[in-house]
């Protein structure tokens, strides 16, 4: 085994900017990216095709990821279009297995010393009736549209979920010319602004993103949710419930639009960690993520995470905690790094206002009220709410056991979507997720022999935008 | 305004796909999921139990619902596969 | 106070609840985790007399296969599909064995199948097999809700998350479980604990060698048309069940299911509870899988995960009562054919409780059980070792 001195997992602000510190310091760095373009979620940016004079206009920091992604272009062996379904320790480091390409997708082994793990986290929904409608998108997917593809998700669009993310997604359709009927924050404002009172800088931000929406003439209210969708083939319309404060509908009206974006916070992207056998621990919200050191350091030898997957802090901290775990491997290798005392302390007062904040936009139980008999709670495989009330009937006291009785999470997704909703119906707090198979791998990929893998040297065409 | 104005784009001119037959215009770098969305085609798999309609839901590779079929190859994601041009894009 | 405890939801507990409950007797069934958290929840829910050889397993095989099928009547709702299993063989030499096999396995019906005649089995299949032999009587359940659905028909009290900890005794006499939730005297106890048998078995002061024998399976993705019609698996499977082996034996064991999915094993290792995905292991399995049917090289797979069959030396499960602990009823050790088994295993240790109870034998508790000699299956084999 020897290869790379670190693969990094994920070009997003953490990944970006732990393989840069990691490069910098003498490392040989693969920095491994499931995207056509670095960025991440967060720097989601269009193509070159489009050619844009603007292309940070939806984006904060944007000339700084540039600056970053160039640093990390020039250092590192970027490789995109490589999704990562499985790692394991090897004699001396890890053995990272990818898909390359987008359609004719090969496998391709990456060894390394040590693992770098910042692959982000996705929207976490809610199912209630309707939400498998076309039109009906999460927030992150209707930003992924707006800022990777210059497509806004529809032309009358209600934003609505919970979630210092709404506004900004609403903000950026707004501004892109589309119709936003609404954003609506099913917490009351009154007990989002008390409880993120000590966090000046989100007060700050937030006010700014109302603005916007004022500016737009787009409506911004707290307590209120979308509790069911409506529509044959295509989303036609959305009923608008005033919730209380545990979200229960207390008056609802309906309302016609052809798009709604909605999500409910975030989920750590957990499948690499878990795979390892890294420790986790209870994150803000309760659900699990990656417990790490002041390095940055898994409890697995070797593997270092950061960004969203330690916790859910937005893009800032993300970078600080990747430049915090590339240094550490730096150090750890045994490459001279410069003290630098300060990053961690700021590391834990970022962290501290990400976590109040995730705690001033609680998810309620109120919402298992929207659901019906039939609705849909799993998406993949059609299991409507019915399936899982008999599932519980029928002994099924831990998610688990629903999902072995009654199908939920078993489909194409691997519960990532209905996951933390089958939790919640469980009673109990999301469970580490299991997924020996990271990725979808087709049996003729799994079953070739394995091949020597990219090693460093064999630098592929370099490539940002 | 538009998203494209808003960015100031001077894409470099459209290719075509075709998406069960339909020619669907794509600035080079979209998906095939963005470009159908544009085209105004938001509804595209039905599920294999009820019927259902599905298209983009999470956008960004992590839900499997906007699953397709190019140029032969099945079970691609709409959101994360970059169209070429010529694509013969069938739905299901 | 319940006539008998059962320690374990997984499929073979639930049957033993079941034909207890039949029986007239006042059931109680204690679960640390979950119904079908074990390895019933890890199988692929195989009930099987093909892969049986002759012995007293078969025989056990084939009562159970008619008692799946008296199940599916009498409770349902747990996907039974009389599908029909085909074992084929790679040379002249092995299909040789496998129908030498065939004509010696007696009560199982099956058809030797040509190499041409394989397609119209299954069309999807490799035209490199030198045959093969159907196996009509080959079926297969949705092994949870099996084990949830016998439960609930059991009308037996249900305290999942409720581990055992030690037993109550008198004179020598087990009496009843002490669990995390309190003491539960009881007429009588089954360890029905699976792989986690012989810890059970040595809160009760005695040896019961259940081991775990780890099995992975892929799951692919939903395919739009089946693909795979029956169980279709290489005869090497045979040889594998009933290995010594520790090292990785792997065999091809592949077919569809209702949810449209196919599963493909199977794998058979002894490394204890070890959970870590093993690649070598997974490449193994899709490798014999798209030999067999090469056109699943395009499909995809999206899971994978593993189980761990309880697995005694020997081969055999343990059902019966135990002689150095009066009381308790052992039902575990099926290794990989404890769906297949559960049934008739409910009904030997129905049967069993009743006579102990009533001192009395050859009672209507034995009706249709006269095929199978429990001996064999007898803890007291454990005991004699110990002498």
């Amino acid at each position: 085994m020897n290869g790379y001195d670190l693969a990094v997992v994920g070009g997003g602000p953490a990944g970006l900017a732990g393989a840069a510190a990691a490069a910098r310091a003498g490392l040989s760095v693969v920095l491994l990216d499931s995207g056509a373009r670095l960025g991440g979620q967060y720097f989601r940016h269009p193509a070159e095709g489009f050619h844009a004079a603007r292309p940070g206009a939806l984006h904060h920091g944007f000339g700084r990821f540039l600056r970053l992604a160039a640093d990390v272009t020039a250092r590192a062996d970027v490789r995109l279009n490589h999704r990562v379904w499985s790692v394991e320790r090897g004699a001396d480091g890890v053995v990272v297995r990818c898909l390359a390409g987008d359609r004719e997708e090969r496998p391709v082994t990456v060894t390394a010393r040590r693992l770098l793990i910042a692959t982000g986290a996705y929207d976490r929904s809610l199912p209630f009736p309707g939400w498998d409608l076309p039109g009906v998108l999460t927030a992150g997917g209707a930003q992924a549209l707006l800022k990777g593809d210059l497509v806004a998700a529809g032309r009358r669009i209600v934003v609505a979920g919970t979630g210092p993310f709404l506004l900004p997604v609403g903000a950026g359709l707004a501004a892109a010319g589309a119709d936003v009927l609404g954003v609506y924050e099913a917490n009351p404002l009154a007990a989002i602004a008390l409880r993120a009172r000590p966090l000046p800088g989100k007060v700050a931000e937030a006010a700014a993103y109302g603005l916007a929406l004022l500016r737009h003439r787009v409506p911004f209210r707290g307590g209120v949710a979308v509790v069911a969708a409506h529509g044959e083939r295509e989303l036609t319309g959305v009923t608008l419930a005033q919730v209380d404060a545990n979200w229960r509908p207390l008056r609802t009206r309906t309302v016609a639009c052809d798009t709604l974006a909605v999500g409910y916070g975030f989920v750590p992207q957990l499948d690499l960690p878990v795979q390892l056998g890294c420790a986790t621990g209870p994150g803000a919200d309760g659900g699990p993520v990656v417990t790490v050191d002041a390095g940055m350091r898994t409890s697995v030898p070797g593997v270092y995470a950061a960004g969203e997957s330690t916790g859910i802090g937005g893009a800032e901290l993300a970078e600080l905690e990747g430049l915090i775990a590339g240094r550490a491997v730096a150090a750890d290798l045994g490459r001279r790094v410069a003290p630098a005392p300060a990053l961690p302390r700021r590391r834990d007062r970022l962290a501290a206002f990400a976590a109040a904040l995730q705690r001033a936009y609680p998810v309620r139980d109120g919402w298992h009220s929207w659901l019906r008999p039939g609705t849909i709670v799993c998406r993949c495989e059609e299991v409507p709410y019915s399936r899982v009330a008999e599932a519980r009937r029928l002994g099924a006291r831990d998610a688990r056991a629903i999902k072995l009785l009654a199908r939920p999470g078993m489909g194409w997704c691997q519960g990532r979507v209905c996951g933390h909703a089958i939790a919640s119906l469980a009673g109990e707090p999301p469970a580490p997720p299991r997924r020996p198979i990271a990725q979808p791998v087709r049996l003729g990929d799994l079953a070739a022999p394995p091949d020597s893998g990219t090693e460093p040297g064999q630098a592929p065409p370099k490539e940002i935008r | 305004m538009t998203p494209q104005r808003l960015v100031g784009a001077r894409p470099e001119p459209a290719f075509e796909i075709t998406v069960d037959g339909r020619p669907v215009p794509v600035v080079p770098g979209q998906s095939i999921g963005a470009a159908m969305h544009a085209a105004g085609i938001r509804s595209w798999r039905t599920t294999r139990f009820e019927g259902r309609p599905r298209g983009l839901f999470c956008g960004i590779g992590v839900c499997f619902d906007c699953l397709l079929t190019v140029n032969g190859t099945p079970s691609l994601r709409a959101c994360s596969t970059q169209a070429r041009p010529g694509d013969e894009v069938t739905t299901s | 106070m319940p006539d008998v405890v059962v320690i374990g939801a997984g499929v073979v507990g639930a049957a033993c609840a079941y034909y207890a409950a039949r029986a007239g007797l006042d059931v109680t069934v204690v679960e640390r985790g979950s119904v079908a958290g074990g390895t019933t929840g890890a199988g692929e829910g195989n009930v099987l007399v093909s892969d049986k050889e002759p012995g007293p397993e078969l025989e056990l095989a084939l009562l159970s296969n008619r008692l799946w099928r008296e199940l599916d009547a009498e409770v349902g709702g747990f996907e039974f599909e009389a599908k029909g299993g085909l074992v084929v063989a790679e040379t002249d030499e092995v299909l040789a064995a496998l129908t030498g096999l065939a004509r010696t396995q007696r009560g199982v019906e099956h058809t030797a199948v040509s190499a041409a005649g394989l397609a119209a089995y299954e069309p999807h299949l490799t035209r490199d097999l030198a045959g093969g032999v159907f196996y009509p009587q080959d079926a297969q359940v949705q092994p949870m809700l099996a084990a949830a659905r016998l439960l609930r028909a059991s009308g037996a009290r249900f305290l999942p998350g409720t581990e055992v900890t030690g037993f109550l005794t008198s004179g020598g006499r087990i009496t009843g479980v002490r669990t995390t939730r309190g003491d539960i005297p009881a007429g009588a106890v089954v360890n029905a604990a699976g792989t986690w048998g012989g810890e059970v078995a040595a809160l009760a002061g005695v040896d019961l060698p259940v081991l775990p024998r780890r099995g992975f399976i892929l799951v692919t993705e939903p395919l739009p048309e089946p693909l795979i019609l029956h169980k279709v698996y290489t005869a090497a499977y045979v040889t594998n069940v009933a290995s010594d082996s520790s090292g990785l034996e792997t065999s091809a064991v592949v077919e569809g299911t209702p949810s449209g999915t196919v599963l493909i094993g199977a794998s058979r290792e002894r490394v204890g509870f070890d959970r870590t995905m093993s690649v070598p292991v997974l490449r193994r399995l899709a490798e014999q899988a798209v030999a067999l049917f090469p056109a699943l090289a395009e499909r995809k797979v999206i899971r994978a995960y593993c189980g761990f069959r309880p697995y005694c030396p020997d081969h055999l499960p343990v059902i019966g009562p135990d002689p150095r602990a009066p009381g308790l009823h052992h039902a575990c050790g099926h290794e990989g054919a404890g769906i297949g088994l559960a049934p008739a295993t409910g009904r030997l240790v129905a049967a069993a409780i009743t006579e102990a109870r009533d001192g009395l034998a050859g009672l209507p508790g034995r009706d249709g059980l006269a095929d199978v000699d429990p001996g064999p299956f007898g803890p007291a084999r454990f005991a004699a070792e110990n002498a």
